[in-house]
């Protein structure tokens, strides 16, 4: 398991909750997921299909040693943005590097398929699956 | 005991006006001994950012489904559950939920499975209650509990499986409530649900494709009976008729439009769908935007 120090503190603290509790820490992150800056317009961002809701990803690895991750999603959507809320706490600044070798699966560490199920925690998957590509595709590899 | 029905006019056209109410009848009524509201979304944390008061959560996803098996919860489960949520069997049931009751209806399936008499939608759903800024609860009720029968689920009724599904082809109509591309074969999972694919994309042959979504307005409620009449024009009501999509889900709100708006006598929702058909080694599959013909009965 290699995930940069910040996202592994998160998956600890999930890990270490009984169900209700995890719970109330997802829609804690929902809560917390940063406002886009103004200069990035919700329509100009990366639209994820896999996730049920709406959401908008914008990946800016042009200085790989701290890249900086946007999400959007709407408030009827507390599940999706507690998802964006993780990888932004966990991945934003990390290295591009870093980033690349988080485990695709990392987030079943997060013990969260008992409490909101295991197909919806695709969402996760498929976001993680954009950052790194674009990643890769402003780095050149 | 039932509460009294919505005799609101916009619902008297429906052939079953007493599986909806309004928002105006339901914020009238709440607390009014009898009554059960239950939340059933696709979001599973929505009910926990602010729901209808008095109301309770109920998921499909982790407690309408057997944990091992591909089926249902059985009687005993469901008699555990409902009177976990206090709820007895004479009760009136209102559910709501996100994006057009989309699950709800489901929910609302699932419980006529059981036999549970009076189970109505909120029409519009959670769009409609939060769009009205009506009001809303954190609190999580907690109702004494009811002694709910252990009533044995009716599969026969409401429910198809894929046997009889490949027997009745071609005698039996069948409607594709898909996204079109998922219809044609263009894609083997919904747009949003790579997990929930298929190895072979297409549709059941003789289906004919009306996604389910046409039957909301903008505002999420059902379109008027008129509008219904149109979009569902393919099919008719006195011919047994199956629906299905991807897991069951779309097509219960299909089920429920077919059979309580318009009046259709017999519909049962095929909810192994396309992710068990689009798996199944050698059942015919059509592809394109034609329905295509029984393999046999042309």
């Amino acid at each position: 398991m290699t995930l940069p120090a910040a996202l592994a503190e998160i998956v600890d603290d999930f890990a270490a909750l009984a169900d209700p509790d995890k719970a109330t820490l997802l829609l804690e992150f929902a809560d917390e997921l940063p406002q886009l800056p103004d200069s990035l317009q919700e329509d100009a961002m990366e639209p994820v299909p896999e996730c049920q809701s709406p959401i908008f990803l914008s990946v800016d690895a042009s200085d790989p040693a701290a890249v900086a991750l946007y999400f959007s999603a709407p408030p009827e959507a507390p599940t999706t943005r507690g998802f964006a809320s993780i990888l932004h706490q966990g991945l934003d600044g990390a290295t591009a590097e870093q980033i690349g070798t988080v485990p695709p699966d990392f987030f079943h560490d997060l013990g969260l398929a008992s409490v909101i199920s295991p197909l919806r925690l695709r969402g996760m998957a498929g976001m993680l699956a954009r950052i790194k590509r674009q990643v890769v595709e402003q780095t050149g590899g | 005991m039932p509460v009294e029905f919505d005799s609101n006019p916009a619902f008297t056209a429906f052939a079953h006006p007493e599986r909806l109410v309004s928002t105006e009848w339901l914020s009238a009524h709440l607390g009014a001994p009898g009554l059960k509201i239950v939340e059933s979304d696709e979001d599973v944390l929505l009910y926990d950012i602010g729901h209808i008061p008095t109301s309770q959560k109920i998921d499909w996803h982790l407690h309408l489904n057997d944990p091992v098996t591909r089926d249902y919860i059985d009687g005993e489960q469901f008699a555990k559950l409902m009177s976990d949520k206090g709820i007895a069997r004479d009760d009136t049931i209102v559910v709501y939920g996100d994006k057009n009751n989309w699950w709800a209806a489901y929910a609302m399936w699932v419980f006529t499975l059981f036999g549970h008499e009076d189970v109505r939608l909120l029409d519009g759903g959670r769009d409609a209650w939060m769009d009205e800024q009506r009001e809303t609860s954190f609190e999580v009720p907690v109702y004494p509990a009811t002694d709910y029968p252990v009533v044995e689920r009716d599969d026969s009724a409401i429910r198809a499986f894929a046997s009889q599904v490949l027997d009745s082809l071609g005698t039996t109509p069948l409607v594709d409530v898909r996204s079109p591309q998922e219809y044609t074969g263009e894609r083997t999972h919904m747009p949003d649900y790579p997990e929930e694919g298929a190895l072979r994309g297409g549709h059941i042959p003789t289906a004919v494709s009306i996604p389910w979504a046409k039957a909301a307005a903008p505002d999420s409620r059902f379109r008027t009976r008129p509008e219904l009449e149109e979009i569902y024009a393919d099919l008719d009501p006195k011919t047994p008729t199956i629906a299905y999509c991807r897991i069951g889900e779309r097509s219960s709100h299909t089920w429920f439009v077919l059979t309580y708006l318009l009046g259709f006598g017999n519909v049962r929702n095929y909810d192994g769908s396309w992710t068990e058909w689009g798996n199944t080694v050698r059942v015919p599959i059509a592809q394109g935007e034609e329905p295509g013909s029984a393999p046999g009965k042309n």
